[in-house]
């Protein structure tokens, strides 16, 4: 089987399926629910979602959501599954609207977690619900391993008390992933999610934030007062010591974040592609063989812009090949969300700038778009914590050595 | 004897007389040194080409040979073939146990020995591009394996790279664009043993250089101008030069040849030269497309010496910074180093997934030209940014000859300058 890194003929259909409903459902409704209704809840992606659904259950393709991340095992045939389908349509979406993507109902990072750690009998009592993912505190951003929130065991049930923030889909959603420990003397390995029923009277809503961009998304915060969860909704190992302890939580994030670096993808390329739009209208093409000196200043930043593209996109489906290939991938997922998290920033912003006023002003989305992109440049770990992950693996340092 | 057999025969067989030989020993800096004195007394003077030998057609072909593009199953997939992993794993060794060694005395003598580059043609790199029926290792043509080979060399030295990877450049332009004749002329020279030096020149030395804007003329086959940094151009017996608006093959002894010596910066080992071409006749190469493609296929090369060098950068911060003490601990325990190095990483995978895609298009007879340019401006702009910054990361250390990384720097620089001299 030869080197290739084209999109794989089998998930041709899909991503142009993703393609249509970006164009056709998100664009026209992108600025209705940026700023003038952003926190009434899209209701145009209650059918959508469905559609989804159908595209996710139609076999074969793998998933078109974030619940089509769990891993297979290694070795074997070269496989494109679920993982690698699930970037591609998410960077169709994307080109299409994140904050619109980020309220896809049943398609949150919370069915991401579940997806990626759940057990069978979990993810049979989970299927078809919308969850979303409750890891910041007011006080532990960043650094997830001092979150404090705690579960105590009591009986059947484990009872939660804390503060989240930053829940993406939280108002909305049916189920929120909470983090917890189970012991603060204990540190990362007493760090366990808990999936919480939105109906739960112990997890009230405090407010919704106020955002920059992805202003479709509600993006939530939740008081936890005795919050009473069955023990069966722990997912993963219940013992502090195992392995499936915060390794196994910081897992999930080996499936994420390609998803997310897939978002700033997509973001990426719709940029660019105005852009080249609006610079074409200008006069101004580039010509891809003759070196970059000899080309108009807009034409060779635009080329640039192209190349960060490029590497972006493939170091995000190499990401998500690997997890579909079980071969472990943290060190790729972060060097996508990395690459893929400053380049939509740095494009966004540059093509702004590039189209003047008309990038500035609110006729277009391209001001918008640099708006989102920023958020892709934080959530699911921002910049600097997966430069700090991508140095801890390649030099063997522990997070005490390289802080 | 299938194409893999065969090709991982000649690759083994190497590698087994070179484990046993003392060339080890011998390409040290002893040898280097003395062609640097000889060399820098004669590089002032103007010479004419190489004498070549007579090329003659061993056996008659119908139509000219063309290896046949890879057939595209439809899957993303990252995983080499088992040729190629193979090809690699021993190119890799190669470039480790010989390359590296004798990269720093090359540097300075401004040519690679000898002894390696015979040593890297008997494992078979010069065969890689061309058909089994003229004396080529392949059936299948594969620009991902030449990227993956030429990397792998350049992991041990940019500038011994380009000097062994520059006769390939020749084979693979004539299987790719030859004629029946000139394929029997030239090819079984180039794949036999004692293959001759053989080089591909598109550069010009004018600021701003265009390939699609030569100044070097043809009129029906009579060249003039002036070529740049052509790799080994002393003792190369054949040509392939960019002219108008196509290529063209140029015997060294042909009236009108003249070669100068041309340094450089970086990838000295190259022993790169000019040409200069006064009424010098020369035969059509293909045509004005086939040239496009050739420009393409030089980029990509340059591309994949580029992610080898930026990755042996990598490879050679990571034990620095952790071994390297200040304030009390290793440097690696600072962010502001950490980070850099997590930027080398990034770049440099961004860079070789640019590159390998845009060889699996080639490979896949799709167009790869605009591939090709993305990846060329990764290469350039990351590549330089990986050169200077892998040199930062050790100071005073890096700005010394005593270790390789200031090298480095002045190699990676080559990647937004050359056109030709390489061809995958």
């Amino acid at each position: 089987m030869p080197i290739n890194l084209e999109t794989p003929r089998k998930f041709r259909p899909l991503v142009e399926q993703a393609h249509t409903v970006a164009a056709e459902v998100l664009r026209p409704i992108s600025r209705r629910y940026d700023a003038p209704m952003q926190h009434a809840y899209p209701k145009e992606l209650d059918m959508l979602a469905s559609l989804i659904d159908g595209m996710n259950d139609s076999g074969g393709t793998g998933g078109a959501g974030a619940a089509g991340v769990r891993r297979t095992e290694a070795g074997g045939e070269n496989r494109n599954g679920s993982n690698l389908s699930t970037v591609l349509s998410i960077m169709e979406m994307c080109w299409g609207d994140v904050g619109l993507l980020l309220s896809m109902p049943r398609q949150g990072l919370g069915n991401s977690a579940i997806a990626s750690v759940a057990d069978d009998e979990q993810l049979a009592r989970f299927a078809g619900k919308w969850a979303a993912m409750a890891i910041t505190e007011p006080e532990a951003g960043s650094d997830s391993a001092s979150i404090r929130t705690t579960a105590v065991l009591d009986g059947d049930e484990y009872v939660l008390n804390g503060e989240k923030i930053y829940v993406t889909a939280g108002e909305r959603a049916e189920l929120v992933v909470v983090w917890a420990t189970l012991d603060r003397a204990r540190g990362r390995a007493a760090i366990k999610s808990f999936v919480v029923e939105r109906s739960n009277p112990g997890m009230k809503l405090i407010r919704l934030e106020d955002k920059l961009g992805i202003r479709a998304s509600d993006t939530a915060a939740f008081s936890l007062e005795d919050c009473r969860v069955p023990k069966e909704n722990l997912l993963g190992s219940p013992d502090i010591d195992s392995k499936q302890g915060f390794a196994g939580a910081m897992q999930t994030f080996d499936n994420t974040r390609p998803l997310v670096a897939a978002m700033a993808v997509g973001l990426t390329r719709a940029c660019l592609e105005e852009t080249r739009d609006q610079l074409a209208k200008a006069g101004i093409e580039l010509d891809a063989d003759r070196p970059v000196a000899l080309q108009p200043a807009a034409a060779a930043e635009l080329l640039d812009m192209e190349a960060d593209y490029e590497a972006a996109r493939l170091l995000t489906m190499s990401a998500a090949w690997m997890a579909d290939n079980g071969r472990p991938n943290s060190l790729q997922a972060s060097l996508a969300k990395a690459k893929a998290g400053r380049t939509c920033v740095d494009v966004a912003l540059r093509c702004v700038a590039l189209c003047g006023a008309t990038g500035y002003g609110e006729t277009l989305l391209l001001e918008k778009w640099a708006r989102d992109a920023k958020i892709l440049d934080i959530f699911e770990g921002t910049q600097q914590i997966q430069l700090l992950i991508i140095a801890r693996q390649l030099l063997g340092k522990t997070s005490a050595e390289l802080r | 004897m299938t194409a893999a057999d065969r090709s991982m025969a000649l690759a083994l067989r190497g590698l087994n007389k070179l484990a046993g030989s003392d060339v080890l020993d011998r390409v040290g800096l002893r040898k280097p040194v003395e062609r640097a004195v000889y060399r820098g007394t004669k590089s002032s003077v103007r010479a004419a080409g190489a004498a070549s030998r007579t090329f003659s057609a061993a056996t008659k072909l119908g139509g000219p040979k063309r290896l046949v593009p890879r057939t595209d199953r439809g899957l993303f997939d990252l995983q080499p073939d088992d040729e190629q992993q193979m090809l690699r794993e021993a190119f890799s060794d190669f470039a480790a146990r010989v390359i590296r060694p004798a990269a720093g005395g090359a540097d300075i003598a401004t040519a690679a020995p000898k002894e390696l580059l015979d040593q890297a043609a008997e494992l078979g790199l010069t065969m890689l591009g061309v058909p089994e029926d003229l004396g080529g290792a392949v059936s299948e043509r594969s620009a991902v394996t030449t990227v993956l080979i030429a990397e792998a060399l350049a992991h041990g030295d940019m500038g011994i790279a380009v000097a062994a990877l520059s006769p390939a450049a020749v084979g693979t332009s004539l299987s790719l664009w030859g004629d029946a004749d000139q394929q029997a002329r030239y090819l079984p020279a180039l794949v036999g043993d004692d293959a001759p030096a053989a080089a591909l020149a598109i550069l010009e030395p004018q600021p701003l250089f265009d390939p699609f804007a030569l100044r070097t003329t043809a009129a029906d086959g009579v060249l003039n101008g002036t070529k740049s940094l052509v790799p080994r151009a002393a003792e190369a017996e054949l040509f392939v030069v960019a002219a108008g608006e196509q290529l063209y093959l140029l015997e060294s002894g042909a009236e009108g040849v003249f070669i100068e010596a041309d340094p450089a910066m970086g990838v000295r080992a190259a022993a790169t030269g000019r040409l200069l071409l006064q009424d010098a006749q020369a035969q059509p190469l293909g045509t004005p497309e086939d040239y496009r493609e050739a420009v393409h296929r030089a980029r990509l090369a340059w591309c994949a010496v580029t992610v080898g060098t930026a990755q042996a950068v990598l490879d050679y911060v990571i034990p620095y910074v952790n071994d390297r003490v200040a304030f009390g601990e290793p440097i690696s325990h600072r962010q502001s180093v950490a980070f850099a190095v997590s930027n080398i990483a990034i770049e440099v995978e961004g860079m070789r997934l640019a590159t390998y895609r845009a060889a699996s298009l080639a490979d896949q007879g799709k167009p790869f030209g605009r591939a090709t340019a993305l990846a060329r401006q990764l290469c350039v702009t990351k590549g330089m940014f990986i050169g200077s910054e892998g040199l930062q990361l050790l100071g005073g250390h890096g700005y010394t000859r005593e270790y390789p990384v200031e090298r480095w720097y002045r190699d990676l620089r080559a990647a937004g300058v050359m056109e030709g001299g390489l061809l995958v």
